[in-house]
């Protein structure tokens, strides 16, 4: 069993991030979109909590980072981007999705 | 693969509903089957016929009608939440004397039930919030 | 309803009374305990002060619901776990919460409590062991 957590809330408003990155178990992603992709930029407060997390993947919807205007290139290493498709590919990839609404 | 979809919050104020939609018009996409979805809290106000953006805008509520009308979705409108905020259809103006209807008549208001059976029945529930 | 029994998780992050979330949340477990799941309930972050004790409404105007967790025995929901560090962050201990219970039918309807302190790691592996965790 392995879960998506979902976090759409800034790292810098609520505790969301923070919350999920507590409970997030190895094998498991974390998919940041809405206002929760502040969370995958480099040089931020966050940042040292997305590297930290031992055999979790992160991953950041990329409409949201673009409606935003963020670049990919400033994307933590190793945050992949993906469409709404992808999204919808993380939630059948892992067993259920878990919102940290 | 059979999705839920649980919506929280209301039209505009949130990006919720148009994550939701977003998701939802993708999982179809890819052929999915989408079971239910289900609008709880203020995601109750995604239903009413009533509202009227700016032209340049997107129209939430018609917007999720039209995917519904495309893929015969079965938009479920929490009753007890819709109750709380106003979102009447003609069951509800006549049992709770009400002058005026406002729900759009792709959704359809229903009990709690729905959700829990939805989560049941579903492989995936996946909720868009605050 | 259905033949099929899930696990469900209600995971509860919200403070009472500041937003309608815990309230119609608890809503949902109400409705939710006739389907035969089942259920757990979880108050981690701000959720646990939705079981504080000594919850009183009469200068606020809204209604108390304090009291409803107390019936979530009578409709066997009785697994419900507060996170230790969410309680310790918050300066809050045990004492501070609800006694909450509910009484085996199988051991002559003995009096047992419903909430159990976890860790965040318990709980962590909790969430894993379920089927669908509803968030509101």
């Amino acid at each position: 069993m392995s879960e998506l957590h979902t976090v759409n809330k800034s790292p810098f408003e609520k505790s969301s991030f923070d919350s999920c990155m507590g409970h997030v178990l190895e094998g498991s992603a974390v998919l940041l979109y809405e206002d929760g992709v502040y969370a995958a930029m480099q040089g931020t407060t966050a940042e040292a909590k997305v590297k930290s997390a031992q055999g979790v993947k992160i991953y950041v919807l990329g409409p949201d980072l673009k409606a935003r205007g963020i670049d990919a290139a400033r994307l933590i290493d190793g945050v992949d981007v993906v469409d709404y498709a992808g999204f919808v590919d993380l939630t059948i990839e892992h067993d259920k999705v878990v919102a940290w609404v | 693969m059979k999705f839920s979809i649980q919506i929280n919050e209301g039209p505009y104020q949130h990006q919720a509903s148009d994550s939701a939609y977003m998701f939802t018009k993708a999982a179809l996409d890819k052929g999915h089957e989408i079971f239910r979805v289900f609008f709880y809290h203020d995601g109750v106000g995604n239903s009413t016929r009533l509202t009227t953006p700016p032209q340049d805008d997107r129209n939430i509520v018609n917007r999720w009608a039209d995917l519904g009308k495309e893929h015969d979705l079965d938009l479920v409108v929490c009753v007890a939440a819709a109750q709380r905020r106003g979102i009447v259809d003609d069951g509800e103006a006549e049992r709770n004397g009400k002058d005026a209807t406002n729900i759009h008549p792709q959704f359809r208001i229903s009990g709690l039930g729905q959700l829990i059976e939805a989560a049941v029945q579903s492989e995936r529930l996946v909720v868009f919030g605050d | 309803m259905s033949e099929m029994i899930k696990n469900f998780l209600y995971l509860n992050r919200r403070a009472p009374y500041g937003t309608i979330y815990a309230w119609e949340s608890l809503e949902v477990v109400l409705i939710g305990a006739a389907f035969d799941q089942k259920v757990s309930l979880a108050f981690v972050d701000d959720g646990v002060y939705q079981i504080v004790k000594g919850q009183d409404t009469s200068e606020s105007g809204f209604k108390n619901f304090s009291p409803t967790y107390s019936a979530l025995g009578d409709y066997d929901v009785n697994q419900l776990y507060v996170e230790r560090e969410s309680l310790e962050e918050r300066g809050l201990t045990l004492d501070d919460l609800m006694p909450l219970t509910w009484e085996d039918e199988d051991e002559d309807w003995a009096e047992k409590d419903s909430i159990r302190v976890v860790s965040r790691a318990e709980l962590a592996g909790m969430i894993k062991d379920q089927d669908v965790v509803f968030s509101f």
